[in-house]
């Protein structure tokens, strides 16, 4: 019988295109905003992930990456002082102001590194060399940077100069790194140069980056650090999840975005639920008469689940396939930003199970209230 | 004994015994009697009809003899099995099997092609779709439809939906056929058409067919009449001997 409930359906076109339309906006909506909103998340990190080094040190009151308390370089000799460090090297990170040739200002993220070791460098460099940033006034610029120049009319490339707070920075390299969260281009140079760039303060450096001897963990270092006095440690990925968290929590954005998802679950609901029913209702009288010629209740709930999860397994397919297509090229131009992990087609195909599950409840609450003798009247 | 076959009688013998039944809906303070104190026989290899007034109770015996609506009191036997003494899901059972229907609506399902319709009550016993619809395709030959066999209900005229479910209810050969108002949505010729090619196709040693109309016109395709009047049976005679008021 259940070859016969899919012929039922299929050959109910109105109803049955309805059913996969709403379905497939409800799992577009779903799908498309959880992925911008993680992809959102993904920017608010994007400082531990350039950056990449496993251990964290920050003032005690930090809370996540993009929150700076200037520390003392001092404290650079007291991470290196903990048992178990096998490396410990300043970092500053900072928004800074670019003013461009034709006069015009850009805040970028500008970012120090250890002179000696470059550690926290750019992943990818696209052109030149990273040992060229020992050159005088040398940055290397990111491609979010180049593509800001370039809407401004200027192209960047190895030899361009600009200023930053009216000192000279000239590229000697470019690089790609990942986004930032409030869209600002990274500008790498050294740490010492960094300084001199950002405006003078009584402490200057941002965090101290560290690395565990072997053997040691990540975590038991970053323990170790946080006894230190005014100091606090994290290991790599809980500052990425500290960060997301902090705006989880003190931002309205996952308020925005749960909204946009609670529209797709009602419209789904509304949508199939009642293009269900109304599938039901037209054909109660032929249920009747599969119910008299013998249809046992659990055959008629097995042909009216199948109808309802085989809507939902098209709708989910085709509104999580169009949110792939959105993904796929959205991330060529890196807006709006877009992360699609395994739980978020996870979580919209729990919501789809759950909304079939509802459309065919009250479907077959009709019809288990069905007399078969109905047929005669 | 299978719990959902019915024994198997020669012509002449009694198919259906329906003994004091009642059957009550209740309705406020004032419960209807729809059936009061029935007692009724249908035999094989006869076409049995009740006939009588709308209202009068035709249709709610035939729905407690096929067992689609339980009775209040009294007992029915089809088929030398008493369907009070069976559970709801071995009546489904038994009504799969050996019982066919006829439904004054015809109940074709308008999404499925002919031949669809009538192998469903094979599908509903486990047969392979192939082979319900070869069989399903060889009655609808028989029928005369052997062209329109991927045609769609709505796409045949009444008289051609007629011979659908007949031949939907013969499908699986059942020893039971019940047909509600058969001509009630057709025309005088299509009427008669219907009911040769149901008394031709469904009449036969060992099977039973029970017609419940209202048609005086129709009345001469019956070998016994039963006639019912206020939820009783007034009169049940040899067809040749019943006068229509």
């Amino acid at each position: 019988m259940l070859r016969i409930a899919l012929l039922m359906l299929f050959r109910d076109r109105a109803k049955y295109m309805m059913l996969i339309v709403g379905l497939t906006f409800c799992s577009l909506l779903m799908t498309q905003q959880a992925s911008v909103f993680c992809g959102l998340m993904l920017w608010t990190s994007a400082t531990v992930r350039n950056i990449g080094a496993k251990v964290w040190v920050f003032d005690a009151k930090v809370e996540q990456v993009n929150e700076v308390i200037p520390l003392r370089e001092i404290e650079v000799t007291r991470v290196r002082g903990v048992p178990g460090v096998e490396w410990a090297v300043p970092l500053y990170v900072g928004i800074e102001q670019a003013r461009l040739s034709d006069g015009s200002f850009q805040n970028v993220q500008l970012v120090g590194l250890d002179t000696a070791t470059f550690v926290g460098r750019p992943m990818q460099i696209t052109k030149g060399r990273i040992e060229d940033l020992r050159l005088p006034d040398a940055v290397i610029i990111d491609q979010v940077g180049i593509d800001k120049f370039r809407q401004k009319g200027i192209t960047i490339d190895i030899g361009t100069t600009f200023e930053i707070n009216d000192k000279t920075a000239r590229v000697v390299a470019l690089c790609h790194a990942n986004r930032s969260f409030l869209g600002q281009p990274y500008v790498y140079t050294t740490y010492d140069r960094a300084l001199q760039f950002a405006k003078p303060q009584r402490k200057m450096m941002s965090c101290v980056l560290a690395q565990p001897k072997p053997g040691v963990t990540s975590s038991e270092l970053a323990d170790r650090i946080s006894k230190l006095p005014g100091l606090r440690a994290y290991e790599r990925d809980d500052l990425f999840w500290n960060t997301i968290w902090w705006y989880i929590k003190n931002t309205g954005i996952p308020i925005s975005f749960g909204t946009v998802v609670l529209m797709g679950v009602i419209v789904g609901i509304a949508i199939a639920g009642q293009t269900f029913y109304l599938f039901i209702l037209d054909n109660l009288r032929y249920l009747a008469a599969l119910k008299a010629m013998g249809a046992r209740m659990p055959i008629l709930a097995a042909m009216v689940f199948l109808q309802s999860f085989s809507v939902g397994f098209v709708g989910f397919g085709l509104g999580v396939g169009l949110t792939s297509i959105f993904g796929y090229k959205v991330l060529q131009i890196e807006q709006p930003p877009f992360f699609m992990p395994w739980q978020v087609p996870a979580f919209v195909a729990v919501i789809i199970i759950l909304i079939c599950c509802f459309s065919a409840a009250i479907g077959l609450r009709q019809i288990a209230k069905l007399e078969p003798a109905v047929v005669f009247k | 004994m299978n719990p959902h076959e019915a024994s198997s009688a020669g012509s002449g013998s009694v198919a259906v015994a329906v003994r004091n039944v009642t059957k009550i809906f209740p309705n406020g303070d004032t419960p209807t009697y729809a059936l009061r104190d029935v007692s009724f026989e249908a035999r094989c290899g006869e076409l049995t009809m009740i006939v009588g007034p709308s209202g009068c109770g035709k249709t709610t015996l035939l729905s407690v003899i096929c067992g689609t609506l339980a009775i209040d009191s009294g007992s029915i036997d089809v088929f030398g099995r008493n369907l009070g003494s069976m559970s709801a899901s071995e009546v489904t059972g038994f009504r799969s099997r050996n019982v066919g229907f006829i439904f004054q609506q015809f109940n074709l399902i308008p999404t499925l092609t002919v031949v669809e319709n009538v192998s469903i009550p094979l599908i509903l016993q486990s047969w392979n779709y192939r082979k319900a619809e070869e069989k399903a395709a060889a009655i609808l030959e028989d029928v005369g439809l052997g062209a329109r066999l991927r045609s769609f209900p709505k796409q045949l005229s009444g008289g051609q939906q007629q011979r659908v479910a007949i031949s939907r209810a013969l499908v699986h050969d059942p020893k039971l056929i019940i047909c509600d108002e058969p001509t009630a949505s057709l025309d005088a010729k299509t009427g008669h058409h219907a009911l040769e090619l149901l008394k031709r196709s469904a009449c036969a040693p060992g099977r039973c067919v029970i017609v419940v109309t209202h048609d005086s016109r129709i009345f001469s395709f019956a070998d016994w009449i039963a006639e019912m009047e206020d939820g009783r049976v007034v009169k049940s005679c040899p067809a040749a001997e019943y006068q229509h008021a």
